[in-house]
């Protein structure tokens, strides 16, 4: 089969790979319709985060169609279903108490030591990522394997298109658990960072779930305008003082909730950012990039809530935990646990309350995967999700475009 | 405050197991003077199963089902209901092999064995099963004693436990606990015939 493979930083290919097989009773395989490039593939094509191999397959958003099932699969071949980032068992203490992103038995248990040394526990098995998350093939291929394929996959109702329920795989969950983490209550103001499509759909989310304002902090344009479409109010920070604009936006209280949906790679000429591009850009301390971590907590209210939903994998310097402490703060963050939102989130896009197709910029055919990875790292403004179809042969891009 | 009494000891032993001793070669002479050894490793690692007491002790209690499981156990040959043959894999195709005992035997507590005389390498094994804290199934204790060899065969029994034995014992305890619970042993691989993959 045809798959997008990784070979280092900004280095990413279409290779000839054999097809998958089933493995175990409970696995099933896709064939691929829709996948997607999100924002934390991009930390992967930088090389920000460690424990890739040359040929890994990458992709954690996608959907398909049921080709192949093993005996314990409940899925059934011909069904169309949309596959969870994260693999989960659905039999642990963990996803018993639906905490399925931090599932303790999808982590193969020769990948276990190098995050049981990193975090202090091993990780959760996720698709297309790396090793420290299991080493699972991933999705922007045009076959996957699907462990768990009893747990994970739902099944898609007939007359939905691909693109509207394609997000169920990770961003439409991640932004609404951001949301949800904020605790939101009547009157709350939500400063998003990040209008990336989890920011997005944390601003929509937030609204949804009661918020009486929600102020989005990004620098490019059309992702600003993106926000203030969604009802949102923006903040340039080229433009102006990030901090100051939110007491004066806030009468001088400060939002009650921030969510940082930016991660280790976070933009801009912050002094602190800088010394930590330097340290991360030479190795020689390797900290995570949190300028925005720092930012969320010296901005937020007294007693406020402080949501993480941005990828960090490691560790940082300079955080102002005198201020998270004295403050008062509280903190959610996390894998998503999206096998917990998938039936509610479905059934909120089916009636309307969610839009989950504004945000696509750019459909393209799997085989031009690697320039979609280029567009979306390189020209952000306009590149606001990239979704490939491994149906499409390059000419069908034309017709579409 | 004052009403609790003042110890007379400088020093209070912790409640927690030998295994996370700060020094681990005194918990090995200890291991070794015990059973007249001369020298002992011990390995031991807790993990909790989200299943009742006795499933767990019945699945580890049929020790055909141990090489699904451990990942060196090439088979276990059951004899009797006390007696079982174990082959390990070793590197380059060659195996270890002792005749085992069964020690202890407590339906839905306790398993011990222990290798007879001949064993390519000694050893001893003790599965203790606790309940949880309720509603969250078996807590697994297992301790294994093994008698480091010295020459060819200790090189060959380093090589097997290439990195420390610990981390053998967590990894094949994971596993336990997966096959447990889910069913069967997580894997990445998409292809299991593939030669670097041995399961």
């Amino acid at each position: 089969m045809r798959a997008l493979t990784w070979h280092g930083k900004h280095n990413v290919r279409m290779d000839t790979v054999p097809d998958p097989e089933i493995v175990n009773p409970r696995d099933a395989i896709i064939k691929v319709t829709s996948t997607a490039i999100c924002g934390s593939d991009l930390h992967l094509y930088d090389s920000f985060i460690p424990s890739l191999l040359p040929g890994d397959i990458l992709g954690h958003e996608f959907m398909g169609e049921v080709v192949e099932v093993g005996s314990k699969s409940t899925l059934q071949k011909g069904q169309r279903v949309v596959v969870p980032f994260t693999i989960a068992c659905g039999k642990c203490f963990f996803c018993e108490h639906e905490q399925f992103s931090a599932c303790d038995n999808s982590l193969p248990a020769d990948k276990a030591d190098l995050t049981e040394a990193l975090w202090g526990h091993q990780a959760t098995g996720l698709f297309g990522y790396t090793h420290m998350t299991g080493g699972y093939p991933g999705g922007q291929a045009e076959y996957v394997r699907v462990p768990y394929s009893d747990v994970g996959p739902i099944v898609v109702p007939d007359g939905m298109d691909d693109d509207e329920v394609l997000f169920l795989s990770d961003i439409l969950p991640t932004g609404w658990m951001a949301a949800e983490n904020c605790d939101i209550t009547p009157g709350d103001t939500v400063a998003v960072w990040g209008c990336g499509p989890v920011g997005l759909f944390a601003m929509q989310s937030a609204l949804v779930l009661g918020a009486h304002k929600v102020i989005a902090i990004d620098h490019y344009p059309h992702r600003l305008e993106l926000a203030r479409s969604l009802g949102a109010q923006v903040i340039n920070y080229h433009d102006v003082k990030v901090r100051e604009a939110l007491m004066e936006m806030t009468g001088g209280i400060g939002p009650d909730a921030c969510i940082d949906a930016v991660g280790l790679e976070s933009h801009g000429f912050a002094i602190d950012n800088v010394i930590d591009a330097v340290k991360a850009a030479t190795r020689v301390l390797g900290t995570d990039r949190a300028h925005v971590l720092r930012e969320v907590i010296l901005a937020c209210r007294k007693g406020g809530r402080l949501s993480i939903p941005g990828v960090y994998g490691g560790f940082i310097d300079k955080v102002p935990v005198g201020a998270l402490m004295e403050k008062g703060l509280q903190v959610k963050s996390g894998q998503t646990h999206v096998q917990k939102y998938s039936h509610k989130l479905l059934k909120m896009i089916q009636e309307g309350q969610l839009d989950t197709t504004f945000l696509i910029s750019h459909r393209l055919p799997l085989e031009d995967a690697p320039k979609g990875y280029k567009m979306f790292k390189e020209q952000q403004n306009e590149t606001t999700k990239v979704v490939l179809k491994p149906g499409w042969s390059q000419q069908t891009e034309a017709l579409h475009a | 405050m004052a009403d609790h009494p003042v110890s007379d000891n400088d020093h209070i032993d912790s409640d927690a197991p030998r295994s996370t001793a700060v020094h681990q070669r005194e918990v090995g002479h200890e291991a070794a003077e015990a059973r007249g050894w001369h020298d002992a490793a011990v390995v031991g690692r807790t993990v909790t199963i989200n299943l009742p007491r006795d499933q767990v002790y019945a699945a580890w209690r049929d020790f055909r089902n141990l090489p699904r499981f451990l990942e060196n156990i090439r088979r276990v040959e059951v004899g009797d209901d006390r007696r079982s043959h174990w082959v390990i894999a070793a590197p380059a195709g060659r195996t270890v092999e002792w005749d085992s005992v069964l020690t202890e035997d407590e339906p839905g507590r306790l398993i011990a064995w222990s290798s007879t005389d001949g064993a390519d390498i000694r050893n001893t094994g003790r599965i203790e099963f606790r309940d949880a804290p309720p509603g969250r199934g078996t807590e697994v204790t297992a301790t294994i004693v093994y008698e480091p060899p010295g020459g060819d065969l200790g090189k060959l029994i380093a090589k097997l436990f290439q990195k420390e034995p610990k981390l053998q014992a967590r990894r094949d305890l994971r596993r336990f606990k997966q096959w447990m619970e889910t069913g069967e042993v997580s894997v990445s691989n998409p292809h299991p015939n593939a030669p670097e993959i041995d399961r």
